[in-house]
């Protein structure tokens, strides 16, 4: 670690692994209840769980964001953060609007908790992923924005780079699509139109940009290419990410009210789409193999390639398997689109968060790199891990495949839940691909607390 | 990457390239704009549509169920439910819930008065006529 502000990361990433345990958690639950589906109710309704498992999947990869720029950008930098303690203080507060947030999803009725909260003044709650209560969603653009005044500040008063300058366009792109959470018309259409400005253009719009700058990052510092070589590539991938992507949000404007020119241009544009991940993948092997050294940090190392193949994989692939609209129209709002929903979010955003806590976590416990015996047994967390959701994957896209050829393609379709019956082998395959995911979570935890000798000092 | 193709050339791209995708996203944004009220079914946006959709997020039946194809993926489709079930099984089905059916997936009791009833009915029926290129491939939803 090479200046003193960065410890402020830390916290950061111990949340952000901590809220993850939390989503898997409800995960399960809800995999359960795929099959039993009794389980917990009435105590925890489906949907219920579903709102703690994403929101949680989505503030916990924000507090990894976060993290990743409190421990970057004052080392790209170079030069102290400008507050430190308005970090620590951001980072309670967001802690504590994030838990009382759950709590309030668990505790109280949503139709309540929605009353409670002033969504009768503005209403916002009880859209896909915007489910949270008003002052959770006003929090969350105050502490985004006193965030992103510290990192701002920081990087104008020190050296510019042009990785620290496509994090903060990724960051401040994250708070301003943000914004149109708050817009929410009678009009279903004009509603949905907008919520996807939100959705699609933060993970396949300025989140990869904060996923490119991430990644460029931890390249750098393990394989000591030059940065000049990186920088462009990263460039170039974001550049195609643009391209691609913006319009490309088109592929959700099929069927929902707009008009049907949208199918030529969503789908057009969106098969272009992989091409940035495909490049992010060979970018990283790429870098890999021109190393200049050999960075004792093996796991990081691993970490890094594993995001370039699974979100190439997850995003790239699963994306295109359903993203041009003749097939679309068929596998639209089925498991299909939650296995590709699990392999991205999994391969772009969870990894490259774990790759940068892989890389930063020693640093800021005062080592080059963990010892061997702990790097091993993150590895095994990390194929446990991926692994398992690579067979997640699998298992809902073979379920999504029948129920789309059972409820939507067959001459004589069949009701939702008799083709959910059906495929219920699916459901409990997958929901034992992840209780290995949850083991592969807890020895990832376990090799924190693996001492064995240490190597140099950083 | 050749060496002739600089960073700075990159960097050039990609400002070149932001800039052209969010004008013509805007562009295209109007036009859809312009076009809606022929396929959005806003005509018919009544008092009892606009508190049946209040009614909708309020319970977060989104949780459970899609619409128009978006949403969670646990239980049926409910864009064309009006059309399929029509508004008196509604009604009596959010009155009937939970089923307690062993083992089978439970949609809860909301306590809905006869009057938010017909709103949300109203809602389901408003969001049925919305034109959506013919999505979903049949009554099944
Ligand atoms: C906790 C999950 C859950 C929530 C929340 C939920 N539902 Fe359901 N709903 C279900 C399930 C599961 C079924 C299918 C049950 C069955 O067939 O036994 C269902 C079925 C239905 C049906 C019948 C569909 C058909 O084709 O027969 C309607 C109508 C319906 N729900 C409306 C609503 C409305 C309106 C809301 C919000 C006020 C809502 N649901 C919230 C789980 C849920
Ligand atoms: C890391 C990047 C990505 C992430 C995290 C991601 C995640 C998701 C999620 C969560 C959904 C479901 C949204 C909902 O609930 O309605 C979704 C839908 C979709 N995604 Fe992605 N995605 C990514 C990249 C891509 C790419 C590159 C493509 C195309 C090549 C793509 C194509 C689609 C399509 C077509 C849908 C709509 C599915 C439907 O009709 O139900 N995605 N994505
Ligand atoms: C490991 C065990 C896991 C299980 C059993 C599980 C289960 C589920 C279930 C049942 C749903 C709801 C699907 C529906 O709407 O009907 C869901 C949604 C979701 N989960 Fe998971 N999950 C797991 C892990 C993860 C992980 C690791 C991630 C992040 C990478 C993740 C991200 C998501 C997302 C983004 C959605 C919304 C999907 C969509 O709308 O398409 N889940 N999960
Ligand atoms: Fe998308």
């Amino acid at each position: 670690m090479q200046y003193k502000s960065q410890a402020v990361a830390k916290p950061y990433f111990v949340a952000a692994i901590g809220l993850f345990v939390g989503q898997i958690v409800f995960g399960l639950v809800m995999g359960l209840q795929y099959v039993v589906g009794d389980f917990l109710f009435p105590a925890i309704p489906f949907n219920v769980a579903r709102m703690v498992h994403t929101n949680l999947l989505i503030v916990w990869l924000l507090f990894g964001f976060m993290g990743a720029a409190y421990y970057m950008v004052p080392e790209e930098s170079e030069t102290e953060l400008h507050s430190p303690k308005l970090a620590l203080i951001l980072f309670w507060v967001f802690l504590v609007a994030g838990a009382l947030t759950v709590l309030g999803y668990l505790m109280v009725p949503y139709a309540k908790l929605a009353e409670m909260t002033g969504n009768n003044l503005l209403p916002t709650m009880g859209r896909e992923f915007l489910e949270q209560p008003l002052i959770t969603k006003v929090g969350i653009v105050v502490v985004a924005l006193a965030f992103l005044y510290n990192i701002s500040m920081t990087v104008l008063k020190g050296r510019k780079t042009s990785i620290t300058m496509v994090l903060l366009l990724g960051l401040w792109g994250l708070a301003v699509f943000f914004l149109f959470s708050f817009y929410n018309p009678a009009n279903l259409v004009l509603d949905k139109f907008y919520w996807w400005w939100v959705v699609h253009l933060w993970v396949e719009g300025v989140w990869e940009l904060i996923l490119g700058a991430l990644l460029a990052f931890v390249l750098i510092k393990v394989t000591g290419v030059d940065r000049e070589v990186i920088e462009k590539w990263l460039y170039v991938i974001i550049a195609m990410t643009i391209i691609t992507g913006v319009i490309g949000t088109g592929h959700h404007y099929f069927w929902i009210g707009t008009p049907g020119y949208w199918q030529w241009w969503g789908s057009a544009f969106s098969a272009l789409e992989p091409i940035p991940f495909f490049m992010m993948t060979v970018f990283a092997f790429n870098m890999v193999n021109r190393r200049r050294r050999d960075h004792p940090n093996k796991v990081a190392t691993l970490w890094a390639l594993g995001t370039g193949v699974m979100a190439f994989l997850g995003a790239g692939v699963w994306g295109f398997l359903h993203t041009l609209a003749p097939v679309n129209y068929y596998t639209h709002g089925t498991q299909i689109t939650a296995a590709h929903g699990h392999m991205a979010f999994y391969g772009a955003y969870v990894m490259v968060v774990l790759t940068i806590i892989s890389y930063a976590m020693p640093m800021l416990r005062g080592r080059q790199a963990n010892s061997n015996k702990s790097q091993v047994v993150e590895m095994w967390g990390f194929w446990l891990m991926t692994v398992s959701m690579v067979f997640i994957t699998l298992f809902l896209t073979a379920a999504g495949i029948l129920q789309t050829w059972l409820q939507r393609v067959s001459s004589t379709p069949m009701p939702f839940m008799q083709a959910q019956d059906q495929v219920a082998i699916f459901y409990w395959a997958r929901e034992l691909a992840g209780v290995i995911f949850l083991i592969g979570l807890v020895v990832y935890l376990f090799s924190f607390f693996i001492k064995g000798e240490e190597k140099a000092k950083a | 990457m050749s060496e002739s193709f600089t960073k700075s050339t990159a960097r050039n791209i990609f400002w070149g390239a932001a800039v052209f995708s969010f004008l013509l996203f805007l562009a295209l944004t109007f036009d859809t704009t312009a076009a809606l009220p022929k396929r959005d079914n806003r005509a018919n946006l009544t008092p009892e549509v606009v508190r049946g959709k209040h009614l909708w997020e309020t319970n977060n039946c989104i949780g459970c169920h899609t619409l128009l194809g978006e949403g969670a993926y646990f239980a049926p489709e409910l864009g064309n439910v009006y059309i399929r079930r029509g508004g008196d099984f509604i009604k009596a089905w959010m009155k009937a819930q939970p089923t307690g059916a062993p083992g089978r997936r439970q949609m809860p009791q909301f306590n809905l008065t006869e009057e938010q009833l017909t709103d949300l009915v109203a809602f389901l029926k408003y969001a049925s006529e919305i034109n959506t290129e013919k999505w979903p491939p049949n009554i099944e939803g």
